[in-house]
């Protein structure tokens, strides 16, 4: 009897894939159409993304750059990129030829808030979405996507009152170049958080222009002036280790805490955490905000009803705080080679 | 050494003539640098420790380095406005080959060598295709920093990496408590002023500054002694940038954009050697360094804004450039091509 069931299930079996065959369910083998993809491959096919950072060749831009490729490249998109070289008034020039040369989308790294505000605007007007990255001008474009600068001054400064607790309280702030609004941002936050804790001193609060040497130069004398100093908030990692080596000179690692901030490639941020140069750095994780850019690019080129312009909405970076306790892990920090590599470059 | 004896027979006799209503610019930097020293110590505090004194020389260490290299040049006639590239790119070329794998020999080496054919093509194109010296390290320092950055670099810090291990001793160890930096900066300046003033090469830069067609009627070879110039410069130069690199162990190649070249005009104008050529020597190099120091130094203590700062120094360079054409004035007979 058993063998018996057997024959005819497995003859029913048959019988029924054929019939499904032959009929309604033919169709599913051939899949079914999703009736969104076509419409967006065809809305990022052949369209030009402009890119025009404050320079080229330093970690954040070629990680932007490298990252924007890997994302939208496959998709059949095309780069135009535009390196000012610290040059503000060649970069207001790119910024105006490309608004008549009409890309898609410009991503636009803004010098400081003022120069390419106006351009921006009419960029939009003429339907061209701007994304503006990391340094936002004073017009609102389509997106921002960025680090909160003030964010990063108030969790810096945070983490350096803490460690302060019980010790000296003086404290140094190494700024960064006072023309910078990224600086001057940071300040605020740094300033927001002094504000709530007036048993701080701050001991010296310089600019060093982003500069390694000059950062040291500082530092060395004010640890000379105040040996008991406690904390240091530093404005960006690629300064920062100067300040550190000033700190380690001294004989001061581990005693005085040194804060900083930075985009989080390997070289510059994890592993100056675990030689212990710096205590705290704040991480704008590059490649996150390439592809938070890419998304909203991809996301505004397919809205066939968003006009560039129409909607306006920002994209802070969450930040990654890396301390010893995370600096090992794998995925903490980024590497620019490997992103240069999936990029195909 | 015959033209170095006429020299300083000339200079004699020129300065019994001006004894009685000039003082050299020498000795009145010296004074600003005195009274300023003593009026820091006096109402700065914390300012005259022997640990502050030391931060302080430590501090200007590779300015006063690359202020040797300008002053060999600026003797000799001309300038180098090319040398912050040469700061930059053979030590940045050092870090990234070591972060390549390479070894460390062999990539000083090499930098070293670049060094020397950068500072060959500076010298010939001054001093055999007769292009002004200003205009000619302009445009090969912005040849070699855009090299740099195009082919060399993959980011402009240059980071620290593992086979570099040890070298950082050169910019933050210390012997006898006095900061390597300061030690590299003393025997550069040994170096400089032994050639300068106990080799007949020395004399002949002087003589070439001084005066270049007399110079060539005297038989110097003074094609040969420009293009020797401008190589010293760069080895300094790229001397200075191992040093820079491994006191802040990374090498941040922007600095080529920055204001740096500016200090180092500074810090030789300032000491009192002349723009127009053939005067000054290490000592004044050695001062300018010093009072430019106590001035940074000062005014970080001070917690002095940057602007404040950036008005001090531009008000200093300002007196100091002023100074020196009262007291080496421009006529038809010092005036030279290629002079600024």
């Amino acid at each position: 009897m058993v063998s018996y069931s057997k024959w005819l299930s497995a003859g029913l079996l048959a019988a029924g894939i054929a019939t499904a065959a032959s009929s309604g369910l033919f169709a599913a083998e051939q899949g079914l159409n999703e009736p969104f993809q076509g419409p967006f491959r065809e809305a990022l096919t052949g369209k030009t993304i402009a890119f025009v950072p404050v320079a080229m060749n330093f970690d954040l831009t070629e990680g932007w750059w490298a990252g924007l490729k890997k994302e939208l490249k496959p998709y059949g998109v095309k780069f135009e990129l535009r390196d000012p070289n610290w040059n503000t008034n060649a970069g207001a020039q790119a910024v105006t030829s490309l608004v008549s040369e009409k890309p898609a989308v410009m991503v636009i790294h803004n010098p400081d808030v003022q120069t390419y505000a106006k351009l921006l605007k009419r960029a939009e007007d003429e339907g061209i979405y701007v994304v503006q990255i990391n340094m936002g001008s004073a017009y609102r474009s389509s997106a921002f996507v960025g680090a909160n600068w003030i964010e990063i001054g108030e969790r810096d400064t945070e983490a350096v009152v803490n460690s302060c607790k019980g010790k000296s309280n003086k404290i140094a702030i190494v700024q960064g170049a006072l023309s910078a609004a990224a600086s001057a941002y940071t300040l605020r936050g740094v300033s927001n958080v002094l504000a709530k804790h007036p048993d701080i001193t701050v001991v010296s609060s310089q600019a060093a222009d982003w500069d390694a040497a000059k950062a040291k130069a500082i530092t060395q004398t004010v640890l000379k002036q105040n040996p008991d100093l406690c904390g240091i908030v530093g404005f960006w990692d690629g300064m920062d280790i100067g300040t550190a080596a000033a700190v380690k000179e001294a004989g001061l690692t581990g005693k005085v805490f040194v804060a900083t901030s930075g985009g989080g490639e390997r070289r510059g941020a994890c592993d100056l955490v675990k030689t212990g140069a710096f205590d705290l750095d704040l991480s704008y994780d590059v490649p996150t905000q390439a592809a938070q850019m890419a998304g909203t690019i991809k996301w505004l080129l397919s809205s066939a009803d968003a006009k560039a312009g129409a909607v306006k909405g920002s994209e802070y970076t969450t930040l990654i705080p890396i301390t010893k306790a995370n600096a090992d892990a794998a995925t903490t920090c980024w590497n620019l080679e490997d992103l240069k590599k999936e990029a195909g470059e | 050494m015959n033209a170095r004896l006429n020299r300083d027979e000339a200079g004699q006799t020129r300065a019994k003539a001006m004894k009685s209503f000039r003082i050299t610019q020498q000795e009145i930097v010296f004074v600003v640098f005195a009274v300023l020293f003593l009026f820091c110590s006096l109402f700065l505090k914390g300012f005259l420790t022997s640990e502050n004194i030391l931060t302080l020389i430590q501090n200007v260490s590779v300015l006063g380095i690359l202020g040797l290299a300008m002053a060999i040049v600026v003797i000799g006639g001309g300038i180098d406005i090319s040398l912050i590239a040469t700061l930059a790119v053979p030590p940045g070329l050092v870090l990234q080959m070591v972060q390549n794998g390479h070894s460390l020999t062999g990539s000083i080496v090499t930098a070293f060598a670049i060094s020397i054919a950068f500072g060959l093509i500076n010298g010939w194109l001054i001093a055999f295709a007769e292009v002004p010296s200003l205009f000619a390290t302009l445009a090969t320092g912005i040849f070699l920093a855009g090299f740099g950055q195009a082919f060399l670099f993959q980011v402009d810090v240059v980071q620290w990496s593992d086979g570099m291990n040890g070298f950082d001793r050169l910019g933050q160890g210390s012997v006898l408590g006095v900061p390597m930096p300061i030690i590299l900066f003393a025997l550069a300046a040994v170096a400089v002023t032994f050639l300068l003033r106990r080799t007949r090469w020395g004399a002949y830069i002087y003589a070439v500054g001084d005066n270049y067609a007399a110079a060539r009627v005297t038989g110097i070879p003074t094609r040969p002694i420009i293009v020797l110039q401008y190589v010293l410069a760069a080895l300094i130069g790229c001397f200075a940038g191992l040093v820079l690199a491994a006191s802040v162990n990374s090498m941040p190649t922007r600095i080529f954009n920055s204001t740096l070249i500016y200090d180092v005009i500074l810090v030789v104008v300032l000491g009192g050697i002349g723009l127009s050529g053939g005067r000054g020597g290490v000592i004044n190099v050695i001062l300018g360094t010093l009072l430019i120091g106590t001035m940074l130094n000062a005014m970080t203590i001070l917690n002095m804004s940057y602007a404040a700062q950036n008005l001090v120094k531009g008000v200093v360079l300002l007196a100091a450039v002023i100074a020196d054409s009262f007291l080496s004035p421009r006529n038809e007979e010092t005036a030279q091509q290629g002079d600024i």
